[in-house]
């Protein structure tokens, strides 16, 4: 499968899936709710994580991806682009600094970038958002789980079930088991195993349009089977919900299930997972530089509403914790029922 | 084409107090009760709702209780076996009297 770049889909274009979230007519709007909640202009609170995107490139092709990754996509961040984000993370106050892609350790500078990162901040929480296969794609990625554990990082994978059907359906022929395999490598340097300190959480998200169940029955279901069939442990499951954007919004139109996927989302509007949004949080940093409320808006190309402070080599803290956060159709997914965020449910 | 029954009437489904308010207003309060969680899981009842759903064969709950049971993280296959309940105890109903159908049929035969 190729990306909707490649293969020249409408949908590649920004600018037409916006038009297409602004096209449905519904009553609310996502700032008319956030106004009804005393929320509107939505403001940070304060800028707790730095979400990197280190490039669009991916060894996976998956169904729901929010950023059309894959083999096809050259977009790589570069190391003078690590360098500003280094210096902003010696000047400031951030607690986590959270890897994504793409598949962030395709990158050719992820490794030095990790270590740069530990050497400022012994403490300082380093999240890669691992897709699991990368780490038996090619032998050079067969150590990464030793890796992660000597620059103590936190491991953050995507399983949507606990069964090859209906993860391959999302993520491509073969995934589970290649993910099984992958997991057990982790937990044998001592990720997700009871007592150690490393973390590895999983992530869970709908394979369709529906919302994910309760994040704590879910965990319980994951632990269980995944113990019992595969003698896999892990520390968490966030469960995720799928924002109506890039190839998740191509699969709605495709299967007709657009508007009633919209409709949900905006039916189960909840006030507490809305005052919790991740974008009040977090900066998210483009594999360019340019900065972003959430990897959602980045992938939207709707940059931060700070004129003079887009790029990561301008980053001004005072004129990001002031701005007010860009909002769309779209942010009805983050909002919805338990509410949605990269650490999962958040009401 | 015109049909007895339209997926967009579901959504219609809380209008129901426009021509009866009070009865409806009791029955949607009863109905959250009936549906949260207690004795029985969230999970469980929605399982058994698919199920009863298929037994008086309403395609309107069907369709909800279908997506509700998979945001409840069920799969497919808990699912299905849901229906083979309502199944197994529809076709038992018939069959269970079936032991009249004897009783009769020894008591006028030689």
């Amino acid at each position: 499968m190729k990306s909707l770049k490649a293969q020249n889909h409408p949908l590649a274009n920004t600018e037409k899936e916006i038009e297409l979230l602004e096209s449905l007519d519904f009553t609310d709007t996502f700032e008319s709710k956030l106004k009804e909640s005393g929320l509107f202009p939505l403001k940070p609170t304060q800028i707790e994580i730095l979400q990197i995107n280190m490039g669009k490139m991916c060894n996976q092709v998956c169904q729901h991806c929010h950023v059309d990754a894959g083999p096809d996509r050259k977009e790589i961040m570069e190391r003078e682009v690590m360098q500003h984000c280094l210096d902003v993370i010696k000047k400031n106050d951030i607690k986590a600094i959270d890897l994504t892609g793409g598949a962030p350790e395709m990158n050719p500078h992820f490794r030095w970038f990790v270590t740069e990162i530990r050497k400022i901040n012994e403490d300082i929480n380093i999240i890669v958002r691992c897709n699991l296969t990368i780490i038996l794609a090619n032998p050079k990625y067969h150590d990464l789980p030793d890796f992660f554990k000597s620059n103590n990082i936190e491991v953050v994978s995507s399983l949507p079930y606990f069964n090859a059907a209906k993860t391959d359906a999302q993520r491509g022929d073969g995934v589970f088991g290649k993910s099984i395999k992958a997991l057990k490598m982790l937990n044998e340097v001592g990720y997700g195993v009871e007592g150690s300190p490393l973390k590895l959480n999983l992530v869970f998200n709908p394979s369709g349009a529906f919302l994910p169940a309760s994040q704590a029955d879910l965990e319980l279901q994951f632990k269980r089977k995944l113990s019992a069939q595969y003698e896999v442990q892990f520390n968490s499951l966030f469960t995720i919900t799928n924002i109506p954007i890039s190839r998740f919004l191509e699969y709605l139109l495709r299967s007709g299930n657009y508007e009633n996927y919209m409709e949900k989302l905006i039916n189960s509007y909840n006030i507490a997972a809305a005052a919790n949004v991740m974008c009040r949080t977090t900066i998210s940093v483009g594999w360019d530089g340019y900065l972003y409320d959430c990897d959602f808006n980045q992938m939207l190309e709707l940059k931060v509403d700070t004129p003079k402070t887009q790029h990561i080599k301008d980053w001004d803290t005072a004129a990001l914790k002031e701005r007010n956060i860009i909002v769309n159709q779209h942010c009805f997914g983050c909002t919805a029922g338990a509410g949605s965020s990269c650490g999962g449910a958040t009401a | 084409m015109k049909t007895y029954y339209n997926p967009e009437d579901l959504k219609k489904f809380g209008k129901i107090g426009e021509f009866q308010k009070t009865m409806a207003d009791k029955f949607f309060d009863y109905y959250g009760e009936v549906f949260k969680e207690g004795a029985l899981t969230a999970r469980e009842k929605s399982l058994i709702a698919l199920a009863v759903a298929h037994a008086v064969q309403c395609p309107y709950c069907i369709d909800a209780y279908t997506v509700d049971t998979m945001e409840k993280g069920c799969d497919e296959e808990q699912m299905m076996e849901a229906v083979h309940v309502a199944a197994a105890i529809r076709g038992g109903a018939s069959l269970v009297h079936s032991t009249q159908m004897m009783n009769k049929a020894k008591e006028i035969s030689m």
